[in-house]
């Protein structure tokens, strides 16, 4: 859930969006993108098929030594853990790079940086987490795996080694990776709500530092996952009140949602529901969030019940329900076509109910005294009520996420054709085919404001960009690339063609975690030659097309221009009927 | 790895400035060679925390279990053979700007040769240690021998994208418009040198203090 769905999910939103957001018509690494696919497919693919031998890891998500070192954990299962994650680690990694390479030099000119759409900022600071969270589990993952296959003694404390040193790396990443989750669904929520206010989001310059704030923030609060540890009361003091600060940059995001709605008129679509869904059990799962950030009560809590009903409401609350209205609101933008009102109110309402239903009784069983990571309980302890609705709850949270299933498979199956922007949206994505052509915008658009669609002047750019050959770059697969903080324009940049070559440095560098995994340290040593050698190939210096003489592609030129002018009509018509309207 | 298609500007776009050159910005490239080298440094100061984090947690004399207190003479003079190398780093970087490929093989070799001093000196110095004590011996020595060995495997990662643009500039692709390679490694092999400082301080001088 963690590793293998909500970071992956979050990126596969940004990958799919990113380009379309900024006004531009590919990633700034395009075979470092498809490096990252097929880097976590690999990855997924060792953890998952683990379980099919027996194998998968057996210590809990935050994998605690000494209980998963060499003498308490012997078997491969730990290995499978601690390789796994470095080696979804590099795609992580590769991922925010392009992210954040992408956001500062492909912005569609004139989208200066208080003109970027706040899901981009989400992201960007997302990316940023990564790259400084991951090396902590990195870190801390590779010592895990070289203690138990080489013999050092990090975490051995009959060696001078100590087990308290993997928990502050791990959560080191892990609080961070808790915004790592959430932010991208902030981002998420941040371009649905004042689509369906019919304004324009507000606030947006607090919003935005109290993005990058949390991000900061988030990696001076680890030590209050390990209030009961028993470290000295002056760090329990400091990481209490540091917690504690999270609330205000919080806060002023919820304030600046409701208020967006408040100052706007709301319209209630099928992803607007899920949004405010969110804004609902958000707040709930924050006002227990800050419960656990004052030391006596966390200690009380601690691996109770309270805890996991905590958690549930910030990542399926914080994450899952943003993430079911963002596929709600670009499903016809991604496949072109339109899902059905009431499949999705159904789907909405059972959620949400099933939702409240499963996880608010475990605040009132934690609060109880039940503990976690049990599987049976002794009849008489008070706990039988809770965990009957529990249980009743997650069936009909089931039958809700089923109804979401069967609403998108009766949208493909018969869904009613998608037009290019069916919920009248203000970003750039929705100026572009449903679902959109390869090369997303026939003409690079000039942005004038943080909602261009709803701006005239960023519309029409649309029309006077056809003129000028820059806006067109119809000669090949060329990109405008423009400066980090204004997006001037500066370059065109003629980018790489389809190849397999990532492909084939994914395949190496998997078949060199295989040797590792089991023990082929042969295997593991030829195929990291062979991934040395690919990206030699990779980063081969070339000519580009224009210097080797090439005439640019006639046919690929003419059949722009051809999209171009349709586009510019659809462009005009629509510009007439909002000027009519 | 980060660097894509190189960076050739296929004609400048957009009014031109009043000093009439094309505006100079980074390239995606620059920021993407920035950034791996900002994950990675973040690597090695979770390894020098651990580091620290041990030794002031441990009761007792630092190096424990009777380890002598690493001696200077060898690390020293490691060090200034890896600093001295980004010099002609540098200066191969400036040659390929300017279209001057002997001075870039040049400063090239001069790098290449360097760097593999130092990791040569790294392996007699590893052959005495050895006798001493070993990564199993306690969790001194798992922190000596990753972190030093971490760092070695930097220094040979540089030298293999040392020995790539090599041949690359060896085969004539390398040139006044096709620079950015150089400078990307450029970039890594500081990084490699820079950090080593660090190591020098936490590794070997910390515990004479």
């Amino acid at each position: 859930m963690i590793f293998l769905f909500a970071t992956p999910m979050s990126f596969g939103f940004g990958n799919f969006l990113l380009p379309l957001l900024l006004g531009t018509r590919d990633m700034a690494f395009p075979r470092l993108n498809a490096f990252t696919y097929w880097v976590f497919t690999f990855a997924g693919v060792i953890l998952f098929s683990s379980l099919l031998f027996g194998r998968a890891p057996n210590g809990g998500w935050f994998a605690y030594v000494p209980l998963t070192g060499p003498k308490y954990q012997p078997g491969i299962n730990m290995d499978v853990y601690s390789l796994g994650l470095l080696f979804l680690g590099v795609s992580t990694t590769s991922g925010s790079i392009n992210f954040i390479a992408t956001s500062l030099k492909l912005r569609a000119p004139g989208m200066t940086l208080n003109r970027v759409p706040i899901f981009v900022w989400a992201l960007v600071v997302t990316a940023f987490l990564l790259i400084f969270a991951l090396p902590p589990l990195n870190t801390a993952n590779a010592m895990l795996f070289l203690d138990r296959r080489f013999g050092t003694r990090f975490f051995q404390p009959d060696a001078g080694g100590d087990v308290v040193l993997w928990q502050h790396l791990f959560w080191l990443f892990g609080h961070p990776d808790v915004y790592i989750i959430v932010l991208p669904a902030l981002g998420i929520v941040s371009a649905i709500i004042p689509t369906f206010s019919r304004r324009p989001i507000m606030a947006y310059p607090l919003l935005v530092l109290a993005m990058v704030a949390v991000g900061i923030i988030s990696f001076g609060v680890w030590v209050h996952h390990m209030f009961a540890v028993g470290l000295p009361q002056l760090s329990l003091t400091f990481f209490s009140a540091a917690s504690m600060i999270v609330t205000i940059p919080s806060g002023i995001q919820m304030f600046a949602w409701v208020g967006t709605m408040l100052m706007g008129r709301v319209v209630l679509g099928v992803p607007m529901m899920w949004a405010m869904g969110f804004l609902v059990v958000f707040v709930i799962g924050g006002v227990t969030g800050v419960m656990f950030g004052i030391v006596p009560f966390d200690q009380q809590v601690t691996d109770s019940y309270f805890v996991v009903a905590h958690f549930h409401y910030v990542l399926f609350g914080g994450a899952v329900f943003p993430v079911i209205g963002g596929v709600f609101y670009w499903w016809p933008k991604t496949t072109g076509r339109l899902t059905g009102v009431r499949g999705g109110q159904w789907s909405f309402w059972l959620v949400f109910a099933g939702f409240n239903l499963t996880f608010f009784p475990m605040h009132i069983s934690g609060l109880l005294g039940m503990p976690r990571r049990v599987y049976t309980y002794p009849g008489g302890l008070d706990w039988d009520l809770w965990n009957l609705l529990s249980s009743l709850g997650a069936y009909l949270l089931l039958a809700g996420l089923l109804v979401t299933l069967g609403t998108f498979a009766h949208s493909l199956w018969k869904g009613a054709q998608a037009p290019p922007d069916p919920w009248g949206g203000e970003t750039l994505e929705w100026a572009t085919a449903s679902p959109p052509r390869p090369y997303n915008f026939p003409v690079i658009p000039t942005v004038h404001s943080v909602h261009p669609l709803w701006d005239q002047g960023s519309l029409d750019s649309f029309a006077e960009g056809a003129r000028f050959k820059d806006r067109v770059l119809a000669e090949g697969h060329e990109l405008l690339v423009t400066s980090e903080l204004d997006a001037e324009p500066e370059v065109a940049l003629e980018m790489p063609e389809h190849t397999p070559v990532p492909f084939f440095t994914a395949v190496s560098l998997f078949l060199a975690v295989l040797g590792l995994l089991l023990g082929v340290y042969v295997l593991a040593v030829a195929a990291g030659v062979v991934a040395v050698l690919v990206i030699g190939r990779w980063l081969w210096p070339r000519w580009s097309r224009r210097e080797a003489g090439h005439a640019p592609g006639e046919k690929a030129r003419e059949t722009a221009e051809r999209d171009a002018a349709a586009e510019q009509e659809a462009e005009k018509e629509k510009t007439e009927k909002g000027a009519g309207a | 790895m980060t660097a894509t298609g190189e960076w050739v500007p296929i004609r400048p776009v957009g009014p031109a400035p009043p000093h009439g050159k094309p505006p100079s910005g980074r390239t995606p490239a620059w920021w993407g060679m920035v950034l791996f080298i900002t994950t990675e440094a973040t690597i090695f100061a979770c390894l020098l925390g651990s580091y620290f984090y041990i030794r002031f947690s441990t009761a007792g004399p630092w190096p424990p279990g009777g380890i002598k207190d690493p001696e200077l003479s060898k690390p020293l003079i490691m060090t200034v053979l890896l600093l001295s190398s980004s010099g002609p780093m540098v200066w191969a970087d400036l040659a390929v700007r300017r279209g001057r490929t002997a001075q870039l093989r040049a400063g090239l070799a001069f790098t290449l040769a360097l760097g593999a001093a130092f990791l040569g000196l790294q392996a007699t110095e590893y052959a005495t240690k050895l006798g001493e004590f070993v990564w199993s011996t306690n969790v001194y020595g798992s922190l000596f021998y990753v972190i030093t060995g971490f760092h070695g495997l930097h220094v040979i990662v540089g030298l293999v994208m040392l020995v790539f643009v090599t041949i690359a500039a060896l085969a004539g692709k390398l040139g006044s418009r096709h620079h950015e390679r150089v400078r990307l490694v450029a970039f890594y092999w500081h990084f490699v040198d820079a950090v080593w400082i660090t190591i020098l301080f936490t590794i070997y001088l910390s515990p004479h203090l």
